[in-house]
């Protein structure tokens, strides 16, 4: 994957994860016509375009877009399927998730993004490991123990 | 976890904010208060700094001023600071800017962190942002990591070796041996990374994949337990067993067989398996179908195997989903020059989907149709192509038009099919063709004398209900200064005549030369045509000399030029005036690429020796060839194909009209400009075979043959079919027809398409069969020799 964007309706970003190293003017430049070029699809169209040289893949859930561009190889039904489990993800990790979690909580969003996908391939298949594993970073967060070293003071 | 409050109430803030100008208020403010709290020393709130920061930057505002934040953070003890920190990294550094060489040396100390989960982060930061320096450093940490460690860190430096090999090819020698090994692994995230990371060693190192083959039986027992074991709560969606890694191990399967025999016949049986017992009701078990279509049609499969794969790729496009319709179709688009046939068979489907409301299938559709059209079903197939280009998509109609014209002039069944055609193209999408339309219609006009009447009847009808399309109304104003008498003569016997008069037809050209609507060029084109008619009617040659002489002043350069050499041509070359303004000659042949000089047509004028009288008085702009090379003093002359020096022509190849534009137009392509030799291979009987090579590279070959029928009878269902040696793989187009007419009136033209490894071993078997009156005839000619290699 080269990258993974989530937007809203109104074209409003909420998360956005790059695998390859663009500067900040490409990025800004390719997520605005993307999201444009998105939103003006209609709603029983193909989950699937070709855009620049790429092949994107996304899917709205509610009231976000999530949008992955893949490598002209990978298999598009199972990229579908890769932005479904992440949603599952974010479902159970929030209880019932809609996009204002997403909004307050971006960075929790980012870490199960993290657990899930590394370096833009899945790095883990089942979805309780992945859970599992957010959980126990979030305690390790939470524990007083987390003074590794001598404290800082 | 509990949620930051700093941040949330940053956010509650900024999207209260009711406008823009609100907003950039209250970010302004935040930011100052956060680069305060950067300066301070440590407080317990860093993290919540920064993440607020990250807030405002993923809103589009500026926050490089962070970038040093996080490089400390990183470094900090705290697991919680770590965290924003990597977070922060990967947002805010890339691989570009200087301080991400900062964090190299905190990467290198948390990977050996006694913590796995800090472990994690710094393995997530450097496969997402690594650069090529900081992965050369970390390489060996990640090797070893990759042997020794827990599970949960043995997948993610699987990926983080993904990521490094990307970056930095040689490495992958580094990591091919630890790969191996992680086969054996029975954790799902490991295997995983494990195959994702073989998959990557491959690609990049044919040696390596050589290696790898070995493992081709592993990877078939891996997949056997997945589709056969039993439900797995913990891998299971909808039914199948880890699709993930069930995808990932297919495309592994596809590479170790493309082109080996024993790998693809070790993984026959299972790819069966899965193609018949993986449910497809839902889009997860199709994405592992399609995976498993696509390996078997990339191997060395059995037919039988790839006549499933081809059903499956059927089933597909009949599925309600459009999802599936569109893979479907990409994936027979990859099929279709080598499964001709099969795919063939699902040509009505693909055809509908022509009709589809998405332009992402409609796109599909188009080019499969394209490559399905042949010389048996192109007759429909135009049709169905000709409606949708009425209404196909804008981003689609050069592509569609031009995909039409190179399908017409392949397969037209009749000259007066082909220009009904392209009449009908230029009239829909005019707009959207390619500059090389025009000279080429206008020379396949030329070509077909009998047509003469019914063509220009037919363009006069078309220009005078619309003159904005540029290249429609070029060849009509071509055609009636060319076939202007046959028009005037009311009569004809293709379609019904018009009753003109010679005013009416001059009117007619006038709207075209006086519209705003007419480009530069097109005017051009209407003033020489009534240059032309001058010597084409009788009455009205007054009016024709009051226009010229109009635009003798006109403001327009090229067409003042040109006006007042027609007025020469009236006042003083009067007695040249009549051979000047004659009927053209029928243009050669030339596809365009093809300089004229070197040009392989058989020339059917005979070659003139004598060379023009007339000097030559002005440059030759591109579209204007056609027409001024009317007045190269050729008389009856028939138009050479050899340089012409004494013409000074601005374009240094000779004088066939359309030739010489297609050559202008022909700099612009990439073709080789000397033409393959032409080769008689066989000849008996009056049937005769020629053949002609163009070498693709160094292992692949494209092979024309041409067969003639110079007999008195005529030839129908003229097959070739070919054979090669083992080590040679042979790719047969469709031909251009099966009929040969009697005494050479057509062609029958087939491209073979060779890969090979080694010109020695080079043959070809051909087998000749054909009916003529009455009787099957059967033939076989070995080529040992290709010319060109």
């Amino acid at each position: 994957m080269q990258f993974m964007l989530l937007f809203s309706r109104q074209g409003k970003l909420r998360l956005q994860k790059w695998y390859i190293p663009l500067c900040e003017k490409e990025k800004k430049k390719i997520t605005r016509e993307l999201v444009q070029t998105v939103l003006a699809r209609k709603p029983k169209m193909c989950s699937f375009l070709e855009w620049r040289d790429l092949k994107v893949v996304y899917k709205r859930y509610a009231s976000l877009y999530f949008c992955c561009a893949i490598e002209p190889q990978d298999n598009e039904l199972i990229t579908l399927e890769i932005i479904h489990r992440y949603v599952e993800l974010l479902d159970k990790y929030f209880g019932s998730v809609c996009e204002l979690d997403i909004i307050f909580n971006f960075e929790k969003a980012y870490f199960i993004l993290d657990e899930f996908l590394l370096g833009g391939e899945a790095q883990e298949t089942s979805k309780k490991n992945v859970l599992k594993a957010i959980e126990q970073a979030d305690l390790l967060q939470e524990h007083r123990h987390e003074y590794f070293a001598v404290p800082v003071y | 976890m509990s949620p930051s409050v700093p941040l949330q109430e940053m956010i509650r803030a900024i999207r209260s904010a009711r406008t823009q100008c609100e907003e950039r208020g209250v970010i302004q403010r935040e930011c100052a208060a956060i680069r305060a709290q950067f300066r301070q020393a440590d407080n317990g709130g860093r993290s919540h700094n920064l993440a607020k920061l990250l807030y405002v930057h993923m809103l589009g505002y500026p926050a490089h001023f962070g970038q040093m934040e996080c490089v400390r953070m990183i470094a900090s003890p705290r697991y919680s600071e770590k965290r924003v920190g990597y977070l922060g990294a990967m947002m805010l550094l890339d691989e570009k800017q200087d301080a991400s060489l900062l964090i190299t040396n905190s990467i290198k100390n948390d990977l050996s962190h006694s913590n796995q989960y800090v472990q994690s982060l710094a393995l997530c930061t450097l496969a997402c942002m690594g650069s090529a320096e900081m992965c050369r450093d970390l390489a060996p940490e990640i090797d070893r990591l990759l042997r020794a460690s827990n599970s949960y860190i043995k997948k993610k430096a699987a990926l983080c070796a993904v990521h490094i090999v990307r970056k930095v090819h040689e490495l992958g020698e580094l990591f091919a041996p630890a790969a191996r090994s992680l086969l054996t692994e029975k954790n799902h995230g490991v295997l995983h990374g494990a195959v994702v990371l073989i998959i990557e060693l491959c690609e990049r190192n044919p040696e390596t994949l050589e290696r790898f083959r070995k493992t081709v039986p592993d990877l078939v027992q891996i997949m056997k337990g997945l589709v056969l074991s039993g439900y797995s709560p913990e891998h299971d969606v909808a039914g199948i067993s880890d699709p993930f890694l069930q995808v990932r191990i297919l495309r592994l399967l596809r590479i170790l067989g493309h082109n080996n025999e024993g790998a693809s016949d070790a993984m026959n049986d299972l790819l069966a398996q899965v193609a018949t017992n993986t449910d497809s009701t839902k889009t997860v078990g199709n994405a592992v179908l399609y995976e498993t279509v696509l390996t078997v049609l990339d191997i060395k499969s059995e037919s039988g195997l790839r006549v499933l794969a081809v059903n499956i790729l059927g089933r597909f496009l009949l599925n309600n989903d459009r999802n599936i319709r569109y893979i479907a179709m990409t994936s027979l688009q990859k099929i279709v020059g080598t499964d001709h046939n099969a795919v063939q068979r699902h040509r009505g489907t693909i055809v509908d989907c022509l009709k589809d409301q998405d332009a992402s299938v409609k796109r599909r559709a188009l080019e499969l149709s394209l490559a399905l059209v042949s010389a048996t079903n192109v007759r429909s197939m135009m049709k169905e192509l000709l409606i949708f280009l009425s209404s196909c998509p804008q981003e689609l109609k050069s592509h569609a038009a031009s995909g039409i014209f190179n399908a017409a002039e392949r397969y037209a069944p009749s000259q007066r099919w082909h220009i009904d055609t392209i009449l009908h193209v230029l009239t829909t999408a005019g707009g959207d063709v390619r500059d090389e339309t025009v000279p080429n219609l206008i020379q396949l006009i030329t070509n077909a004398s009998e047509l003469h009447c019914y063509t220009v009847h037919k363009l006069y009808r078309a220009l005078l209900l619309d003159i904005s399309t540029q290249s429609l109304v070029q060849v009509a104003c071509w055609c009636i200064g060319e076939y202007g008498d046959l028009l005037l003569r009311g009569e004809c016997q293709e379609t019904e005549p018009v009753q003109v008069t010679e005013d009416d037809v001059l009117d007619a050209l006038e709207t075209v030369l006086q519209s705003h609507m007419s480009s530069p060029a097109t005017r051009g084109f209407a003033l020489t045509a009534t240059m032309k008619l001058s010597t084409r009617i009788t009455d009205n040659v007054d009016r024709i000399r009051s226009v010229v002489s109009i635009y003798g002043s006109c403001i327009d350069v090229e067409l003042q030029q040109r006006a007042v050499e027609y007025n020469a041509l009236f006042k003083k070359y009067d007695h040249m005036r009549a051979a000047v303004l004659e009927r053209m000659p029928v243009i050669e042949k030339n596809s365009p690429g093809h300089t004229n000089g070197e040009s392989m047509g058989e020339v059917k004028e005979n070659q003139a020796s004598k060379k023009p009288t007339e000097p030559k008085l002005l440059p030759q702009p591109a579209n204007q060839v056609c027409d001024l090379l009317g007045l190269l003093g050729g008389s009856e002359e028939t138009l050479q194909p050899s340089p012409s020096t004494a013409l000074g022509l601005l374009t240094n190849t000779p004088s066939t009209a359309g030739g010489n534009l297609l050559d202008l137009l022909g700099d612009l392509e990439p073709e080789p400009l000397t033409p393959a030799p032409l080769v008689p291979v066989y000849d008996k009987d009056g049937v005769a075979l020629t053949l002609s090579c163009e070498k693709q590279s160094d292992t692949a070959m494209t092979v024309t043959l041409t067969a003639s029928n110079s007999t008195d009878s005529d030839i129908s269902s003229f097959t070739l079919q070919a054979a090669v040696p083992k080590s040679v793989k042979l790719n047969m187009n469709a031909p251009s027809g099966d009929s040969l007419p009697a005494r050479g009136a057509a062609k029958v033209t087939q491209m073979v398409v060779l890969n090979y490894q080694n010109k020695v071993n080079l043959k070809m078997k051909i087998r000749i069969s054909y009916s003529s009156r009455g009787s099957t005839f059967q033939d076989t000619v070995q080529i040992d020799t290709f010319p060109g290699l």
